[in-house]
Protein backbone atom coordinates (compact mmCIF):
# COMPACT_ATOMS: atom_id res chain seq x y z
CA UNK A 1 0.00 0.00 0.00
CA UNK A 2 1.74 3.15 -1.06
CA UNK A 3 0.97 6.46 1.51
CA UNK A 4 -1.98 8.16 1.10
CA UNK A 5 -3.38 11.60 3.01
CA UNK A 6 -2.21 12.13 6.75
CA UNK A 7 -5.16 13.95 9.10
CA UNK A 8 -3.77 16.81 11.00
CA UNK A 9 -5.30 18.90 14.16
CA UNK A 10 -4.82 21.33 16.26
CA UNK A 11 -2.76 19.69 18.59
CA UNK A 12 -0.42 17.74 16.00
CA UNK A 13 -0.05 20.74 13.43
CA UNK A 14 3.28 21.77 14.85
CA UNK A 15 4.50 18.47 15.78
CA UNK A 16 3.26 17.18 12.03
CA UNK A 17 4.51 19.82 9.79
CA UNK A 18 7.99 19.74 11.69
CA UNK A 19 8.71 15.79 11.90
CA UNK A 20 8.16 15.80 7.90
CA UNK A 21 10.91 14.20 5.81
CA UNK A 22 9.18 16.10 2.46
CA UNK A 23 7.04 19.19 2.38
CA UNK A 24 3.59 19.17 3.58
CA UNK A 25 0.38 20.32 1.10
CA UNK A 26 -2.24 21.24 4.11
CA UNK A 27 -5.67 20.85 2.83
CA UNK A 28 -7.59 22.99 4.41
CA UNK A 29 -11.87 22.05 4.30
CA UNK A 30 -14.60 21.02 5.38
CA UNK A 31 -17.74 18.28 4.68
CA UNK A 32 -19.89 21.29 3.63
CA UNK A 33 -17.84 22.82 1.09
CA UNK A 34 -19.02 21.68 -2.43
CA UNK A 35 -15.14 22.77 -3.85
CA UNK A 36 -13.36 20.84 -1.02
CA UNK A 37 -15.42 17.43 -2.39
CA UNK A 38 -13.71 18.13 -5.99
CA UNK A 39 -10.49 18.44 -4.32
CA UNK A 40 -10.48 15.29 -2.64
CA UNK A 41 -10.02 13.01 -4.69
CA UNK A 42 -7.08 14.85 -6.42
CA UNK A 43 -5.23 15.14 -3.67
CA UNK A 44 -5.35 11.76 -2.34
CA UNK A 45 -3.70 10.93 -6.25
CA UNK A 46 -1.37 13.26 -5.69
CA UNK A 47 -0.53 11.56 -1.90
CA UNK A 48 -0.36 8.44 -3.68
CA UNK A 49 1.60 9.00 -6.63
CA UNK A 50 3.81 11.79 -5.62
CA UNK A 51 4.47 10.07 -1.84
CA UNK A 52 8.29 10.35 -2.13
CA UNK A 53 7.95 14.52 -2.89
CA UNK A 54 5.02 15.84 -0.71
CA UNK A 55 3.11 14.86 1.93
CA UNK A 56 -0.74 15.36 1.76
CA UNK A 57 -2.31 16.90 5.29
CA UNK A 58 -6.02 17.07 5.75
CA UNK A 59 -7.09 19.84 8.37
CA UNK A 60 -11.34 20.05 9.31
CA UNK A 61 -11.50 23.39 10.03
CA UNK A 62 -15.17 22.68 11.54
CA UNK A 63 -13.10 21.24 14.50
CA UNK A 64 -9.49 22.64 13.44
CA UNK A 65 -10.51 26.45 13.94
CA UNK A 66 -7.56 27.97 15.89
CA UNK A 67 -4.98 26.65 12.73
CA UNK A 68 -7.47 28.46 10.03
CA UNK A 69 -7.75 31.37 12.15
CA UNK A 70 -3.27 30.83 12.50
CA UNK A 71 -3.09 30.84 9.11
CA UNK A 72 -5.78 33.79 8.38
CA UNK A 73 -7.85 30.88 6.20
CA UNK A 74 -11.19 32.39 5.05
CA UNK A 75 -11.87 30.59 1.92
CA UNK A 76 -11.69 26.60 1.36
CA UNK A 77 -10.49 24.70 -0.41
CA UNK A 78 -7.19 26.54 1.20
CA UNK A 79 -4.20 24.40 0.51
CA UNK A 80 -0.78 25.50 1.95
CA UNK A 81 2.76 24.00 1.18
CA UNK A 82 4.99 23.87 4.38
CA UNK A 83 8.34 23.49 3.37
CA UNK A 84 11.20 23.06 6.21
CA UNK A 85 8.32 24.35 8.44
CA UNK A 86 7.73 27.67 6.62
CA UNK A 87 4.76 28.39 4.60
CA UNK A 88 5.84 28.73 0.83
CA UNK A 89 2.73 28.93 -0.98
CA UNK A 90 -0.65 29.02 -0.43
CA UNK A 91 -3.74 28.14 -3.24
CA UNK A 92 -7.30 29.26 -2.86
CA UNK A 93 -9.94 27.50 -4.48
CA UNK A 94 -10.50 24.46 -6.51
CA UNK A 95 -8.10 23.97 -9.24
CA UNK A 96 -7.74 21.03 -12.01
CA UNK A 97 -4.68 18.19 -10.97
CA UNK A 98 -2.10 19.44 -14.04
CA UNK A 99 -2.54 22.78 -12.39
CA UNK A 100 -2.37 22.09 -8.51
CA UNK A 101 0.71 19.86 -9.70
CA UNK A 102 1.79 22.87 -11.36
CA UNK A 103 2.13 25.12 -8.19
CA UNK A 104 3.71 22.60 -5.79
CA UNK A 105 5.95 21.41 -8.60
CA UNK A 106 7.69 24.89 -8.53
CA UNK A 107 8.32 24.43 -4.84
CA UNK A 108 9.41 21.24 -4.54
CA UNK B 1 -6.29 9.36 -30.77
CA UNK B 2 -9.83 9.74 -29.10
CA UNK B 3 -10.39 12.49 -32.31
CA UNK B 4 -10.24 10.14 -35.24
CA UNK B 5 -13.76 8.59 -35.30
CA UNK B 6 -16.49 11.47 -34.88
CA UNK B 7 -18.81 10.89 -32.03
CA UNK B 8 -22.78 11.59 -32.95
CA UNK B 9 -22.92 14.13 -29.77
CA UNK B 10 -20.53 15.88 -27.81
CA UNK B 11 -22.22 17.88 -24.80
CA UNK B 12 -20.00 20.62 -23.34
CA UNK B 13 -20.81 21.70 -19.65
CA UNK B 14 -22.57 19.69 -16.88
CA UNK B 15 -25.34 21.52 -14.93
CA UNK B 16 -28.91 20.53 -14.91
CA UNK B 17 -28.92 21.89 -18.98
CA UNK B 18 -25.84 19.35 -20.21
CA UNK B 19 -26.83 16.69 -17.72
CA UNK B 20 -30.37 16.23 -18.93
CA UNK B 21 -29.50 16.71 -22.42
CA UNK B 22 -26.97 13.47 -21.57
CA UNK B 23 -29.63 11.35 -20.35
CA UNK B 24 -32.13 11.97 -23.03
CA UNK B 25 -28.90 11.27 -25.48
CA UNK B 26 -27.67 8.18 -23.99
CA UNK B 27 -30.94 6.85 -24.04
CA UNK B 28 -31.61 6.92 -27.53
CA UNK B 29 -28.40 5.45 -28.18
CA UNK B 30 -25.90 8.62 -29.26
CA UNK B 31 -23.54 7.48 -26.97
CA UNK B 32 -22.98 10.84 -25.59
CA UNK B 33 -19.32 12.14 -24.26
CA UNK B 34 -20.05 14.70 -21.92
CA UNK B 35 -16.81 17.34 -21.55
CA UNK B 36 -17.77 18.42 -17.92
CA UNK B 37 -15.64 21.03 -17.22
CA UNK B 38 -12.57 21.03 -14.32
CA UNK B 39 -13.02 21.83 -10.90
CA UNK B 40 -12.91 25.12 -9.24
CA UNK B 41 -14.41 27.55 -6.66
CA UNK B 42 -16.51 29.47 -8.97
CA UNK B 43 -19.82 28.09 -11.00
CA UNK B 44 -17.38 27.57 -14.06
CA UNK B 45 -17.14 24.05 -12.59
CA UNK B 46 -18.31 20.06 -13.29
CA UNK B 47 -21.83 19.93 -12.14
CA UNK B 48 -22.16 24.15 -12.51
CA UNK B 49 -23.93 26.99 -10.31
CA UNK B 50 -25.66 24.17 -7.98
CA UNK B 51 -22.40 23.16 -6.75
CA UNK B 52 -22.32 26.71 -4.73
CA UNK B 53 -25.79 26.73 -3.18
CA UNK B 54 -27.06 24.43 -0.02
CA UNK B 55 -30.78 23.48 -0.17
CA UNK B 56 -33.08 23.74 -3.50
CA UNK B 57 -36.49 24.29 -2.26
CA UNK B 58 -38.32 24.64 -5.80
CA UNK B 59 -36.90 21.79 -7.72
CA UNK B 60 -40.04 19.45 -8.41
CA UNK B 61 -39.81 15.75 -6.82
CA UNK B 62 -37.91 16.75 -4.07
CA UNK B 63 -40.74 17.66 -1.44
CA UNK B 64 -38.15 18.47 1.34
CA UNK B 65 -35.78 19.88 -0.83
CA UNK B 66 -32.39 18.67 -1.89
CA UNK B 67 -28.39 19.93 -1.27
CA UNK B 68 -27.91 21.30 -4.99
CA UNK B 69 -24.65 19.07 -5.32
CA UNK B 70 -26.53 16.69 -4.30
CA UNK B 71 -29.02 16.95 -7.15
CA UNK B 72 -25.97 17.53 -9.59
CA UNK B 73 -24.32 14.04 -8.82
CA UNK B 74 -27.95 12.24 -8.83
CA UNK B 75 -28.03 13.72 -12.27
CA UNK B 76 -24.91 12.82 -13.64
CA UNK B 77 -25.36 9.21 -11.83
CA UNK B 78 -28.59 8.74 -13.80
CA UNK B 79 -26.44 9.79 -17.07
CA UNK B 80 -23.86 7.49 -16.27
CA UNK B 81 -26.30 4.35 -15.78
CA UNK B 82 -27.36 4.66 -19.43
CA UNK B 83 -23.82 5.22 -20.48
CA UNK B 84 -22.90 8.78 -20.99
CA UNK B 85 -19.43 8.91 -21.16
CA UNK B 86 -18.34 11.74 -18.77
CA UNK B 87 -14.88 13.53 -19.26
CA UNK B 88 -13.32 16.06 -16.17
CA UNK B 89 -12.04 18.58 -18.98
CA UNK B 90 -12.06 21.96 -19.82
CA UNK B 91 -13.12 22.82 -23.46
CA UNK B 92 -10.28 25.51 -24.96
CA UNK B 93 -11.50 26.20 -28.60
CA UNK B 94 -13.98 24.43 -31.06
CA UNK B 95 -14.15 24.69 -35.13
CA UNK B 96 -17.72 24.49 -35.89
CA UNK B 97 -17.11 26.12 -39.76
CA UNK B 98 -16.92 22.07 -40.78
CA UNK B 99 -18.10 19.09 -40.51
CA UNK B 100 -17.52 16.99 -38.56
CA UNK B 101 -17.07 19.65 -35.60
CA UNK B 102 -13.34 20.20 -33.57
CA UNK B 103 -13.65 20.19 -30.11
CA UNK B 104 -10.23 20.90 -28.07
CA UNK B 105 -9.22 20.26 -24.67
CA UNK B 106 -5.99 21.45 -23.15
CA UNK B 107 -3.59 23.60 -25.75
CA UNK B 108 -5.99 24.99 -28.19
CA UNK B 109 -3.01 25.59 -30.56
CA UNK B 110 -2.79 22.47 -31.75
CA UNK B 111 -3.36 21.14 -34.77
CA UNK B 112 -5.37 18.38 -34.34
CA UNK B 113 -8.95 18.74 -32.22
CA UNK B 114 -9.05 16.39 -29.16
CA UNK B 115 -12.49 15.52 -30.56
CA UNK B 116 -14.54 15.87 -32.90
CA UNK B 117 -18.46 15.39 -33.60
CA UNK B 118 -21.37 14.96 -35.52
CA UNK B 119 -23.79 17.31 -33.63
CA UNK B 120 -22.58 19.83 -30.57
CA UNK B 121 -25.06 20.49 -27.46
CA UNK B 122 -23.44 23.63 -25.93
CA UNK B 123 -24.73 23.90 -22.21
CA UNK B 124 -21.91 25.80 -20.40
CA UNK B 125 -24.14 28.19 -18.51
CA UNK B 126 -23.33 31.45 -16.60
CA UNK B 127 -20.41 32.63 -14.43
CA UNK B 128 -20.95 35.48 -11.51
CA UNK B 129 -19.90 38.50 -12.37
CA UNK B 130 -17.60 40.60 -10.06
CA UNK B 131 -17.79 44.39 -9.52
CA UNK B 132 -14.34 45.49 -10.47
CA UNK B 133 -13.94 48.02 -8.55
CA UNK B 134 -10.52 48.31 -6.66
CA UNK B 135 -9.17 46.20 -4.23
CA UNK B 136 -11.49 43.49 -4.76
CA UNK B 137 -9.35 41.12 -6.94
CA UNK B 138 -6.56 41.34 -4.38
CA UNK B 139 -8.83 40.47 -1.25
CA UNK B 140 -10.71 38.00 -3.34
CA UNK B 141 -10.22 34.99 -0.52
CA UNK B 142 -9.35 37.10 1.95
CA UNK B 143 -12.86 38.25 2.75
CA UNK B 144 -14.32 38.83 -0.43
CA UNK B 145 -15.87 35.84 -2.05
CA UNK B 146 -18.55 34.73 -4.22
CA UNK B 147 -19.52 31.50 -2.12
CA UNK B 148 -21.61 31.87 0.71
CA UNK B 149 -22.00 28.58 1.17
CA UNK B 150 -17.89 27.62 0.99
CA UNK B 151 -16.86 30.79 3.16
CA UNK B 152 -19.53 32.12 5.64
CA UNK B 153 -18.62 29.60 8.01
CA UNK B 154 -15.06 31.77 8.67
CA UNK B 155 -16.88 35.44 9.65
CA UNK B 156 -18.97 33.97 12.89
CA UNK B 157 -20.07 37.20 14.92
CA UNK B 158 -18.64 39.47 11.75
CA UNK B 159 -20.56 41.87 10.31
CA UNK B 160 -20.88 41.07 6.83
CA UNK B 161 -21.85 42.61 3.40
CA UNK B 162 -24.00 41.10 0.86
CA UNK B 163 -24.22 42.70 -2.92
CA UNK B 164 -26.99 42.43 -5.01
CA UNK B 165 -30.66 42.09 -5.08
CA UNK B 166 -31.93 39.10 -7.10
CA UNK B 167 -32.68 35.74 -5.14
CA UNK B 168 -29.07 34.81 -5.12
CA UNK B 169 -28.47 38.09 -2.97
CA UNK B 170 -31.14 37.61 -0.40
CA UNK B 171 -30.62 33.54 -0.47
CA UNK B 172 -26.99 34.12 0.74
CA UNK B 173 -28.21 36.47 2.83
CA UNK B 174 -30.26 34.61 4.90
CA UNK B 175 -27.67 31.67 4.66
CA UNK B 176 -24.98 34.20 6.42
CA UNK B 177 -27.19 35.28 8.65
CA UNK B 178 -26.98 31.75 10.00
CA UNK B 179 -23.39 33.19 11.27
CA UNK B 180 -22.99 37.08 10.78
CA UNK B 181 -23.35 39.25 13.53
CA UNK B 182 -25.25 40.91 11.16
CA UNK B 183 -25.80 41.24 7.21
CA UNK B 184 -26.30 44.23 5.33
CA UNK B 185 -27.68 43.59 2.12
CA UNK B 186 -26.55 46.33 -0.83
CA UNK B 187 -28.54 46.48 -3.94
CA UNK B 188 -28.00 49.76 -6.46
CA UNK B 189 -32.17 49.95 -6.93
CA UNK B 190 -34.67 50.85 -4.31
CA UNK B 191 -36.20 47.59 -4.17
CA UNK B 192 -35.40 43.80 -4.67
CA UNK B 193 -35.45 41.30 -7.78
CA UNK B 194 -35.72 38.87 -5.90
CA UNK B 195 -38.82 36.09 -5.13
CA UNK B 196 -41.57 37.38 -2.52
CA UNK B 197 -41.26 34.74 -0.62
CA UNK B 198 -37.58 35.53 -0.52
CA UNK B 199 -38.26 39.35 0.21
CA UNK B 200 -40.47 38.20 3.07
CA UNK B 201 -38.07 35.72 4.86
CA UNK B 202 -34.89 38.54 4.71
CA UNK B 203 -37.52 41.63 5.69
CA UNK B 204 -38.46 39.28 8.89
CA UNK B 205 -34.87 38.38 9.66
CA UNK B 206 -34.06 40.24 12.58
CA UNK B 207 -30.06 40.56 11.54
CA UNK B 208 -30.59 41.24 8.05
CA UNK B 209 -30.78 45.51 7.47
CA UNK B 210 -30.63 46.77 3.98
CA UNK B 211 -28.64 49.83 2.02
CA UNK B 212 -30.50 50.98 -0.57
CA UNK B 213 -29.55 52.97 -3.71
CA UNK B 214 -25.85 52.33 -2.96
CA UNK B 215 -23.34 50.75 -4.94
CA UNK B 216 -19.58 49.96 -3.72
CA UNK B 217 -16.78 51.93 -5.25
CA UNK B 218 -13.95 50.30 -3.16
CA UNK B 219 -13.09 47.27 -1.61
CA UNK B 220 -10.93 48.71 1.68
CA UNK B 221 -8.15 46.05 3.14
CA UNK B 222 -4.23 45.18 3.71
CA UNK B 223 -3.99 41.26 4.65
CA UNK B 224 -8.08 41.42 5.17
CA UNK B 225 -11.06 43.15 3.74
CA UNK B 226 -11.75 45.60 6.61
CA UNK B 227 -14.51 48.10 4.85
CA UNK B 228 -16.38 48.93 1.78
CA UNK B 229 -16.73 52.23 0.40
CA UNK B 230 -20.40 53.06 -0.83
CA UNK B 231 -21.82 56.27 -2.72
CA UNK B 232 -25.80 56.49 -2.88
CA UNK B 233 -26.80 56.43 -6.22
CA UNK B 234 -29.57 58.98 -5.44
CA UNK B 235 -28.32 61.35 -3.05
CA UNK B 236 -24.50 61.31 -4.44
CA UNK B 237 -23.46 60.49 -0.83
CA UNK B 238 -20.19 58.54 -0.20
CA UNK B 239 -19.86 56.49 3.44
CA UNK B 240 -17.69 53.65 4.81
CA UNK B 241 -19.03 50.31 6.07
CA UNK B 242 -16.88 48.13 8.13
CA UNK B 243 -17.18 44.67 7.28
CA UNK B 244 -15.08 40.76 7.93
CA UNK B 245 -16.47 39.45 4.98
CA UNK B 246 -18.34 40.45 1.69
CA UNK B 247 -20.11 38.56 -0.83
CA UNK B 248 -20.56 39.59 -4.52
CA UNK B 249 -23.89 38.08 -5.57
CA UNK B 250 -24.74 40.46 -8.36
CA UNK B 251 -25.84 38.61 -11.51
CA UNK B 252 -23.94 36.29 -14.48
CA UNK B 253 -22.79 36.40 -17.46
CA UNK B 254 -22.92 33.43 -20.33
CA UNK B 255 -19.71 31.37 -20.86
CA UNK B 256 -19.55 32.32 -24.68
CA UNK B 257 -16.34 32.95 -24.76
CA UNK B 258 -15.67 29.64 -26.72
CA UNK B 259 -18.16 30.26 -29.26
CA UNK B 260 -17.76 34.35 -30.44
CA UNK B 261 -17.56 34.51 -33.89
CA UNK B 262 -19.26 31.29 -35.00
CA UNK B 263 -22.07 31.33 -33.21
CA UNK B 264 -24.66 34.11 -32.98
CA UNK B 265 -25.04 36.03 -29.70
CA UNK B 266 -27.23 38.80 -28.40
CA UNK B 267 -25.99 41.99 -27.01
CA UNK B 268 -25.28 40.38 -23.73
CA UNK B 269 -23.42 37.59 -24.95
CA UNK B 270 -26.18 35.01 -24.73
CA UNK B 271 -26.51 32.09 -27.59
CA UNK B 272 -29.26 32.96 -29.72
CA UNK B 273 -31.80 30.09 -30.51
CA UNK B 274 -34.81 29.67 -32.85
CA UNK B 275 -37.50 26.63 -33.19
CA UNK B 276 -36.30 25.11 -29.62
CA UNK B 277 -32.56 24.73 -29.50
CA UNK B 278 -31.25 25.43 -32.78
CA UNK B 279 -28.50 27.89 -33.05
CA UNK B 280 -27.19 29.40 -36.73
CA UNK B 281 -25.13 26.54 -37.45
CA UNK B 282 -26.94 23.30 -37.90
CA UNK B 283 -26.49 20.28 -35.87
CA UNK B 284 -24.98 22.83 -33.18
CA UNK B 285 -27.71 22.87 -30.45
CA UNK B 286 -27.97 25.13 -26.95
CA UNK B 287 -29.59 24.98 -23.84
CA UNK B 288 -29.92 26.15 -20.17
CA UNK B 289 -27.98 29.89 -18.57
CA UNK B 290 -26.22 30.24 -21.87
CA UNK B 291 -29.17 30.97 -23.55
CA UNK B 292 -31.44 32.17 -21.39
CA UNK B 293 -31.21 35.70 -19.59
CA UNK B 294 -34.63 35.45 -18.62
CA UNK B 295 -35.73 32.02 -16.42
CA UNK B 296 -32.56 30.89 -15.44
CA UNK B 297 -33.75 28.19 -13.18
CA UNK B 298 -32.44 24.75 -12.63
CA UNK B 299 -35.56 23.25 -13.80
CA UNK B 300 -35.76 25.70 -16.80
CA UNK B 301 -32.37 24.46 -17.74
CA UNK B 302 -33.13 20.74 -17.55
CA UNK B 303 -36.15 21.01 -19.58
CA UNK B 304 -34.39 23.02 -22.29
CA UNK B 305 -31.44 20.65 -21.90
CA UNK B 306 -34.23 17.45 -22.97
CA UNK B 307 -35.32 19.61 -26.00
CA UNK B 308 -31.75 20.18 -27.16
CA UNK B 309 -31.30 16.32 -26.95
CA UNK B 310 -34.49 15.33 -28.96
CA UNK B 311 -33.25 17.96 -31.71
CA UNK B 312 -29.99 16.78 -31.99
CA UNK B 313 -31.41 13.15 -32.01
CA UNK B 314 -33.83 14.14 -34.89
CA UNK B 315 -30.86 16.20 -36.56
CA UNK B 316 -28.98 12.75 -36.75
CA UNK B 317 -31.43 10.95 -37.93
CA UNK B 318 -32.08 13.58 -41.12
CA UNK B 319 -28.62 13.46 -41.48
CA UNK B 320 -26.50 10.07 -43.07
CA UNK B 321 -23.85 9.73 -39.89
Amino acid sequence: MSASTITITDNTFDEQIASSSTPVLVDFWAEWCGPCKMVAPILDEIATEQSSRVTIGKLNVDDNIRTAQRFEVMSIPTMILFKDGEAVMRIVGAKSKSALLADIEAHL
Amino acid sequence: MPGVEPREVIIIGSGPAGLTAAIYCARADLHPLVLEGEPSSNSDQPGGQLMLTTEIENFPGFIEGIMGPELMANFRAQAQRFGAEIETVKVSRVDLTERPFKVWVGDPSQSDPTYSAHSIIVATGARSLMLNVPGESELLGHGVSTCATCDGFFFRNQPIAVIGGGDSAVEEALFLAKFASSVTLIHRRGELRASKIMQDRARAHEKISFLWNSVVTEVIGDSRLRGLSLRNTVTGETSTLEVGGCFIAIGHSPNTDLFRGQLNLDDAGYLLTHEGSRTNIAGVFACGDVQDSNYRQAITAAGSGCMAAIDAERYLEGVSV
